[in-house]
């Protein structure tokens, strides 16, 4: 039996052919993935798979901060929100504005990029936690003046928020409403979820090919030692302004992405929890391995849907009654998740080959 | 110039409870070079403990005298909090000692998760009031008045901190601490049992913390599981002010920090024409903490300089 499988294992790693059908299969289940979901789970069910996505673009952008260049970031959510923001203040009736998405998801991109070295040049030349707290005081400011910048002129709408914020609409196909194409109709989830695939597989991609790059090696070499690194040539300042500013671009696209999938946006969507939660998928996937990342993101973005529908039914039939509210059960999680992470598995659950070399060297026996 | 007098008590208040809590982000950092991340909520523990321990003793009808209720809930609190301050850096740093810097700050924040959400749990969402042990007298000075709840806030805290530095200067305990701070390695072959001293420093550190929960929640009237965080940030940016690693830096700092809070958010009005409001008084911290990082790392009073990486 086992022969078998190592047989099949073989087979589908070996062969060219095998590559291929694997690659066309998973194609095919990820295309039908939304139709699966809407027709035996619910609708819901679609909207939190098309979240999980955006929070796999989000984790994979602070994964090129913390988990290559190993600089801790906690205040990443701001990058997400400058982002939203600027999508939802210039496509919304707002100002009156509708510009298209093709200006607003690069515009938002490049703003959150010009926030990542404003924040980043005064702090990273100092030690690394000096960033963690800067940029946690960062994030909570970006939310004060969006709860804030409402009067006397009205710039944020405040603690309100931006509503009826314009869908992304591709050559005439609007993502808010259904449309249909040979018989199938596409709803606007559906739509995004396609949209969010594509971009996340490209995000993957540039991921993948950044971390073999002469910038990726530069970032590792930062992380692992920042003098040696200097002391090979590294411009360690520009390269750290670089990772800086590469996770905060595709932070503002997921939220430019994320104004047009809620179509409503507030200052309660970026508050510190929200970027602890990307750290959380980044730390428990493993800091540093796409692949890993991308497994953490999904998991954790999904996993509140799953205890709400699970943890209070099983609370309410052992105990008679709810004790833990999934939200803060969540909470407790991820909380004792970080520290058993690290005090247990440093490179998260599914570290690189690297890494995981690297740190069980670090702590090889008599060194702690 | 009553509103300018009245803007500097308030900030000598706030300023001397960020005092108390940036020395214990010092102390550690002196020690062991790591921010304590979860510092801020020892001090939402030390200040919900202490008004738990009010409201039970308050409900037995025992009729203790107000003062004595007071010390009583200060003491618990201080002894939870000492408890947790231990057991967070056993459980949380002390394995990682020898691990990438990264590690420790991570713990930290799951530390710092786990307390929220707990004392979420423990204490509810909602805002508790403080109630008023002492009723606050208002004193008026030269215009300003000043409660003697603040009054009793700053003595304390200047009584605690005169304590510390003694504690520091003139101890076996405090001269083994600063010989860790120096060099642990080399206190460790004088003799000086290390663990013992940086379990001990989290310890006094926490107890600093429990004071300034309890004074602060008695300050405002108020207390709640997130008042922790902002108050922790803007102790860490009164510890950098100051010099990190410095004692009489954090106390430097703190004061200075309370003073440019206040001043700050009773002006900024005026000064931005009414663009900008007291809202904006959490900003002020952090715009203190760019520009100390652009231009003094070192902080006011620091010597060593902040090493890369």
């Amino acid at each position: 039996m086992s022969a078998r499988w190592r047989e099949l294992a073989h087979w589908l790693r070996h062969d060219r052919r095998a590559k291929w059908l694997g690659l066309l299969s998973s194609g095919v289940a990820l295309a039908v993935l939304p139709f699966v979901l809407d027709a035996s789970v619910g609708r819901t069910w679609v909207r939190v798979i098309d979240l999980a996505l955006l929070y796999t673009m989000l984790a994979l952008g602070l994964n090129i901060v913390v988990g290559f260049a190993g600089l801790l970031d906690l205040g990443y959510i701001a990058f997400y929100a400058v982002g939203a923001y600027t999508y939802a203040l210039l496509a919304s009736p707002h100002f009156g504005l509708h510009l298209p998405w093709w200006v607003l998801l690069p515009a938002g991109a490049v703003l959150a990029a010009f926030f990542g070295v404003v924040l980043g040049a005064p702090t990273l030349r100092l030690r690394g936690d000096y960033l963690a707290i800067v940029t946690l005081g960062f994030g909570e400011i970006i939310r004060i003046f969006l709860n804030n910048l409402n009067a006397p002129i009205n710039i944020t709408n405040g603690p309100q928020g931006v509503n009826l914020i314009d869908p992304i609409d591709i050559a005439g196909v609007s993502f808010g409403r259904t449309n249909s194409l040979l018989g199938i109709s596409f709803p606007g989830t559906h739509l995004h979820y396609y949209l969010f695939l594509v971009l996340t597989v490209l995000v993957m991609f540039v991921c993948i090919r950044l971390e073999d790059s002469r910038l990726g090696r530069a970032w590792v070499a930062i992380r692992e030692d920042e003098i040696a690194a200097l002391a090979m040539g590294i411009n360690t300042r520009n390269v750290k302004l670089l990772a800086f500013a590469m996770g905060a671009t595709f932070g503002g696209v997921a939220g430019g992405l994320f104004s047009s999938l809620q179509g409503f946006v507030s200052p309660e969507s970026f508050v510190v929890w929200e970027s602890i939660t990307v750290l959380c998928m980044v730390v428990l996937g493993g800091m540093g391995h796409v692949a890993g990342v991308v497994l953490g993101a999904l998991t954790l973005a999904t996993l509140p849907e799953l205890l709400r529908h699970t943890a209070a039914p099983m609370q309410q039939q052992l105990f008679g009654k709810v004790i833990l509210d999934p939200e803060s059960l969540r909470m407790l999680l991820f909380g004792l998740a970080l520290i058993l992470v690290m005090l247990l598995r440093p490179a998260g659950l599914w570290p690189s080959p690297t890494r995981r070399r690297e740190l069980t060297s670090a702590h090889a026996p008599g060194a702690v | 110039m009553d509103i300018f007098l009245q803007q500097i008590l308030n900030g000598l208040v706030l300023g001397s409870v960020y005092a108390l809590v940036a020395l214990g982000y010092t102390m550690v950092y002196g020690i062991l070079g790591l921010i304590n991340f979860a510092h801020g909520e020892v001090v939402m523990v030390g200040a919900l403990v202490s008004l738990s321990v009010v409201e039970l003793l308050l409900g037995t009808n025992l009729g203790l005298p107000a003062p004595l209720l007071g010390v009583v809930a200060l003491v618990v609190a201080i002894g939870v909090c000492m408890a947790l301050g231990f057991s967070i850096e056993r459980i949380a740093y002390r394995p990682l000692r020898r691990a990438p810097r990264l590690a420790p700050l991570i713990t930290a924040i799951g530390v710092s998760i786990l307390l929220q959400t707990l004392a979420m749990l423990i204490w509810g969402r909602r805002y508790h009031t403080v109630p008023a042990l002492i009723p606050p007298t208002p004193h008026a000075v030269a215009g300003a008045t000043i409660t003697n709840v603040q009054i009793l806030i700053i003595v304390v805290s200047a009584l605690i901190m005169a304590g510390l530095m003694g504690l520091v200067h003139f101890t076996r305990l405090g001269r083994a601490m600063r010989a860790t701070a120096e060099n642990p390695v080399v206190a460790g072959l004088m003799g000086v049992n290390i663990n013992r001293i940086i379990s001990a420093t989290f310890m006094i550190g926490s107890a600093l913390a429990a004071v300034a929960g309890v004074l602060v929640s008695s300050n405002y009237g108020v207390a709640h599981y997130y008042m922790g965080f902002v108050l922790g940030l803007k102790a860490f940016t009164a510890a950098v002010l100051g010099g990190i690693g410095n004692l009489p830096g954090a106390m430097v700092g703190g004061l200075l920090l309370g003073l440019i809070e206040s001043l700050g958010a009773g002006y900024i009005g005026d000064l931005t024409g009414g663009f900008l409001g007291s809202h904006y008084q959490d900003v002020f911290a952090f715009l203190v903490l760019i520009m100390v990082l652009v231009f003094r790392p070192t902080g006011l009073l620091g010597e060593r300089l902040s090493e890369r990486a």
